[in-house]
């Protein structure tokens, strides 16, 4: 029993370690070296060629990462989809971190004004006039007459 | 408050203006080696170690001076590239004794693939595999295929951006050939 349970244990593992790649998966992830767009999206002839070789490798039995080795082995780095990370390309990568914690601190910042313009303290008024208050107690006790 | 606020919201955008012109300059071929020849003027070659295709090691074009180098830019998906093999094998067979050679710079390719033009067409000149395309970038290359002829001391002579014809080598050659290192 104990070593069935073992096998079954050495199974999952096994088949977890490295899931097969398929086409599609590596296709929205690799360049069309000629047409410079996503090779799921390319129809040119060296398209189709990358597809092939990349077929040709599924079927020797490689994984996605051995796919994506072998294409940069052949076509360089420049044939994954992902931006260099050196150089100027590593703009790429940080415009989009910059421009979000840019966009979070002018949240907060407009967040911060909003709150203090919704809810004026209430003015405080100008103390009534000796005559002006007189006026308002006659008016005031009249009105309780009626 | 306010107005330290939008000057930044400017910077900002300024900054990021800059970089697209940046990036899109950056990216736009390199017309300079045009712009000398069409003055008459010749200028380095680009050179870079590259692997030697179907072959050990690596080679560059540097290793090749003292020679008039009749450099080909060229992929097998590129159906002119592999059309104009076999006037450059032809090209290559005139070139015996001469101290000259045609050097093939395989684009962006699979080696299986160029190998079997280069077995189907019999070709004897080496070709250099450049896999990333920075070879093909210092010449300012984009659409294939491509030539570039080098003199004797290493410098860009003439260059033709599209499949070359009999003519024209008949036209570039001869003078190189008769010059000094």
């Amino acid at each position: 029993m104990r070593r069935v349970l073992l096998a079954l244990v050495l199974l999952v593992f096994a088949t977890g370690a490295a899931p097969r790649a398929t086409l599609p998966d590596i296709e929205d992830e690799v360049m069309c070296v000629e047409c410079n767009t996503a090779l799921n999206v390319s129809t040119s002839t060296v398209a189709d060629q990358e597809r092939a070789f990349i077929r040709r490798q599924i079927a020797l039995g490689k994984d996605k990462q051995q796919v994506k080795d072998a294409l940069v082995g052949e076509y360089g780095p420049g044939v994954l989809a992902d931006p260099p990370s050196s150089g100027f390309d590593l703009a790429a990568w940080l415009v989009p971190i910059l421009l979000a914690v840019l966009g979070i601190g002018g949240v907060a910042f407009a967040a911060r004004r909003w709150r203090r313009g919704a809810a004026p303290e209430p003015a405080a008024g100008e103390p009534l006039a000796d005559e002006d208050a007189r006026r308002l107690d006659a008016e005031l006790a009249a009105f309780d007459r009626r | 408050m306010r107005f330290r606020a939008s000057w930044a919201v400017i910077l900002a955008a300024a900054l990021l203006v800059g970089l697209l012109a940046y990036g899109v300059a950056s990216k736009r071929a390199d017309r300079s080696i045009d712009a000398a020849i069409s003055k008459g003027r010749r200028v380095e070659a680009p050179v870079r170690q590259l692997p030697v295709l179907g072959g050990q090691g690596d080679s560059s074009l540097a290793d090749y001076k003292g020679k008039v180098v009749v450099l080909n830019f060229w992929a097998s998906w590129c159906k002119p590239c592999t059309e104009e093999l076999p006037l450059l094998e032809k090209t290559q067979q005139s070139l015996a004794g001469k101290n000259a050679t045609v050097l093939g710079a395989n684009y962006q390719d699979l080696s299986d693939s160029a190998l079997k033009f280069v077995r189907r067409f019999k070709l004897t000149y080496p070709s250099l595999r450049d896999r990333d395309g920075q070879f093909a970038d210092k010449y300012g290359s984009r659409a294939f295929p491509e030539t570039f002829v080098i003199d004797r001391r290493g410098k860009i002579a003439a260059q033709r951006r599209g499949p070359v014809d009999q003519a024209w080598l008949d036209r570039t050659l001869p003078p190189l050939l008769g010059e000094k290192a």
